[in-house]
């Protein structure tokens, strides 16, 4: 039996992941709260984006399933286990982990990018030599691999089209059941665009995302997709790894601000006083400093700590995963101020309002209506801000770990994969694969997440509502 | 309104203060200075003469808020907080922690004016392009070229700036080869090594700027003075040149003042990418070299601009909307 190993951010990830669906829980249950939700699902390119984002979401949760695999029983018949940690998500692409090169190899080659002095019968000669994985099965690499590609390729897409066929139809089928109407008739008005909810939009993407992950996983086993980087490793693996990185941070740096900013700005907008006073000045304080030098001087402290205390950490998995860990509360921890601000003008504005008065009448105790008539309804806010956040937390990772304060070196990610990139940028021939892939990783999950921000700022704002952008 | 100014001069000073008491606490409570010294002075055998030494020479050889040995007000002065952390406030910067100590205010001042000459282009270039790409995006609002100018600007704003800079110095000055990659030369010889960082700055902040001026302006079109200005007979451009932009320009600049300590602050990416010898990449070098001296003058020195900023920007307010006063 492997065992089981719950990193600090795992922990996290999936509590938010409990919380989400007891979220969703309560929603069903409370028609008001339904409708901006509706709202949203009503907008294509949210849908499209929501869908972009949970199957970036579900890599994600893959990754944070840690375990050590167990070695073979000893001759006493105790188990041990081994000191990796490893995740789920490795086992599901274990293959292409498994094929590691010597070195460089552009996407799809079936040849080393870099000539080597290989020995051909007797005689020394400069080549390109063949790949000790990524197209081995060839027999004649210069022959065989695009018509080999294609034909994977093809097959790959072809399973994708089946799968995307199947969504087309069950989508069809619920909602003929749904409706009462007949399958045919359910299946024209997806296709014609005749529903509510954008399905067809969401059903194109989803297609789309079919096709790609078809195309991929047939080509995965026998090549290097995205080719490799300088030690040899598959760069697709390693942009797969980088989006629990990229994840954890977008999340987790976003809740971290959520404790301080909710209480302090709530406090501060319903107590006025001295509370409010104290409240502004500590805030003030906090945004006063530019926040890159403030997160490079808390990052910096808590490296010299961690790296003067060895002992505290069993595996260097635990320590690279404690670090993100950290690095996610200093970003809370000094990110709260925007947050607070917005909900103290809010509070501010619901104070007054009649039924807060009236609780008020009613001897209500102050916490019970902090808790029960002004947090609820700065909800809307937190989220919002908190949807927000996350594209541009994923981008600024990247920065934080060029400027040298941001994830452990040893973690895949997307900052990690520029900066190694920036000195291939400069070689001659180029290597291309490494950064291209980041960019177009890292661009599809901000801008999900950017158009998913903007379409829950639409749903749940209703003055963003005018400022929206119409298709004239 | 002088004594406006005044209350709100001395409570910049009070935040200044409260700044500096967190840096202190920062970078004194979790790590010793012999921590520092050790980290500093590199290698695992260090002797405890090194250590003193390094500490006499930076200052750190004295209690950390108390002097007991002290007689008087030196007890509260020949402290690490007072000679290190408090001397900050009348920009007394002390000496670098790095091998050779140099003093780091000389090395501010000879630098900020290199980071200035990047700066003050990008942030008036940057008003000015960003505002005009929204009023061009307000002009034709709700239409298709609005519509994809936002999506292009989403697009924009959700690729990192480090790609900007690294596929354009690949494109321009590896393969166009129009200017040099990167580098540094006093007086205008510096034009040709600044033209790509300005225009890549520009590039890389234009979509989500655009994008925030749009939503801006477009709250300012549907007011009712706007509409009598169209009455009256005006043309749309004069509209929104005339009668739009002014009043939408107090948030506009109340957004693009808090880019305003960055000027003097330079850009950390921009300067350590194209080798500009300004305080960004005085920060990054401190940072890699953990040079904690030179990274906490630099956390005060961004604090001190940040709140000088938004003086500025709150008398600025009465100038551009007389209906504002400081009270």
């Amino acid at each position: 039996m492997p065992k089981l190993v719950l990193l600090w951010t795992d922990a996290v990830l999936w509590l938010l992941l409990a919380a989400l669906a007891f979220y969703g829980w309560r929603l069903r249950r409370l028609p008001p709260l339904r409708a901006p939700w509706r709202r949203l699902m009503h907008d294509a390119p949210a849908l499209c984006a929501l869908i972009v984002f949970a199957v970036f979401a579900v890599v994600a949760l893959l990754d944070s399933i840690h375990f050590r695999r167990a070695l073979p029983p000893t001759a006493s018949g105790e188990v041990f286990h081994a000191t990796r940690t490893e995740s789920l998500l490795d086992e599901l692409l274990a293959r292409p982990i498994a094929m590691r090169e010597s070195s460089y190899s552009a996407p799809l080659a079936a040849v080393a990018f870099n000539r080597q002095s290989v020995e051909q019968g007797g005689t020394v000669v400069r080549t390109f030599p063949r790949l000790q994985h990524g197209g081995a099965h060839l027999a004649d690499p210069q022959r065989d691999r695009a018509g080999d590609i294609a034909r994977r390729a093809l097959a790959g897409a072809a399973g994708g089209l089946i799968v995307a066929a199947g969504l087309f139809a069950l989508t069809a089928g619920w909602r003929a059941r749904r409706k009462g109407i007949p399958w045919r008739w359910a299946l024209e008005d997806v296709v014609r665009d005749r529903t509510r909810v954008p399905l067809r939009a969401a059903l194109l993407c989803a297609t789309a995302l079919c096709l790609l992950a078809g195309v991929v996983a047939a080509l995965m086993s026998h090549y290097h997709v995205l080719g490799t980087d300088r030690t040899g490793n598959d760069v697709l693996v390693q942009a797969l790894k980088s989006v629990r990185t990229a994840f954890v941070i977008g999340s987790l740096a976003t809740i971290a601000t959520l404790p301080l900013a909710l209480v302090l700005g709530i406090v501060a907008g319903y107590l006025r006083g001295w509370a409010d006073a104290v409240i502004q000045y500590v805030y003030t304080v906090l945004s006063a400093v530019p926040n890159v030098l403030l997160i490079a001087a808390c990052v910096l402290m808590v490296q010299v700590f961690i790296d003067q205390h060895p002992e505290l950490f069993a595996t260097g998995a635990e320590r690279s995963d404690l670090r993100l860990f950290l690095l996610c509360l200093i970003l809370g921890l000094t990110g709260w101020a925007t947050l607070c601000r917005l909900l103290r003008a809010e509070t501010l504005k619901l104070r007054e309002m009649e039924y807060v008065q009236a609780a008020t009448a009613f001897g209500l105790p102050v916490g019970r209506i902090m808790l029960r008539h002004i947090l609820p309804n700065t909800l809307h806010l937190v989220l919002i801000t908190t949807v927000l956040d996350f594209s541009a937390l994923v981008l600024y990772e990247a920065v934080l770990s060029y400027v040298g304060v941001g994830v452990d070196p040893s973690l895949n990610s997307f900052g990690g994969m520029i900066n190694l990139a920036r000195s291939e940028m400069s070689r001659d021939p180029l290597v291309w694969w490494s950064f291209t892939s980041a960019f177009v990783f890292m661009l599809a999950l901000v801008l999900s997440a950017n158009l998913l921000a903007d379409g829950v700022r639409d749903a749940f704002d209703p003055r963003a509502r005018a400022l929206r952008v119409r298709k004239g | 309104m002088t004594s406006a100014i005044l209350r709100r001069a001395l409570y910049a000073v009070l935040v200044l203060v409260g700044v500096n008491l967190m840096t202190f606490l920062l970078f004194f409570t979790l790590n010793t200075p012999d921590d520092m010294a050790r980290l500093n002075i590199g290698g695992r055998r260090v002797s405890p003469e090194q250590i003193e030494t390094w500490k006499a020479v930076r200052g750190y050889d004295q209690p950390l808020m108390w002097n007991e040995q002290a007689e008087g007000a030196e007890k509260l002065t020949r402290t690490v907080f007072w000679q290190r952390s408090v001397s900050l406030l009348w920009l007394d910067f002390g000496r670098s922690d790095s091998q050779n100590a140099v003093d780091i205010g000389q090395e501010i001042r000879t630098r900020m004016l290199v980071s200035l000459q990047l700066a003050v282009p990008i942030f008036v270039l940057q008003l000015i392009a960003s505002v005009g790409f929204a009023l061009v995006l307000v002009f034709f609002r709700h239409s298709r070229v609005d519509f994809w100018g936002v999506v292009l600007c989403v697009l924009m704003l959700s690729i990192s700036s480090l790609f900007y800079i690294i596929v354009g110095q690949l494109l321009f000055s590896r393969v166009l080869k129009l200017v040099p990659i990167s580098g540094w030369a006093p007086g205008l010889d510096a034009v040709k090594f600044l033209v790509l960082p300005v225009a890549l700055s520009l590039l890389a902040r234009l979509g989500g700027e655009a994008r925030l001026y749009r939503a801006m302006l477009l709250e300012e079109v549907s007011k009712d003075h706007v509409r009598t200005a169209r009455a009256k007979g005006l043309s749309e451009p004069a509209v929104l040149v005339r009668h739009v932009l002014p009043n939408a320009m107090i948030p506009i600049l109340t957004s693009a003042g808090s880019y305003l300590p960055y000027v003097f602050l330079g850009s950390l990416l921009f300067e350590s990418f194209f080798g500009i010898p300004g305080l960004g990449a005085y920060v990054v070098d401190a940072i890699s070299a953990q040079d904690f001296a030179v990274v906490r003058a630099m956390v005060f020195l961004g604090s001190l601009l940040y709140v000088a900023a938004f003086l500025l920007i709150d008398i600025a307010y009465t100038w551009v909307d007389p209906r504002v006063r400081l009270e």
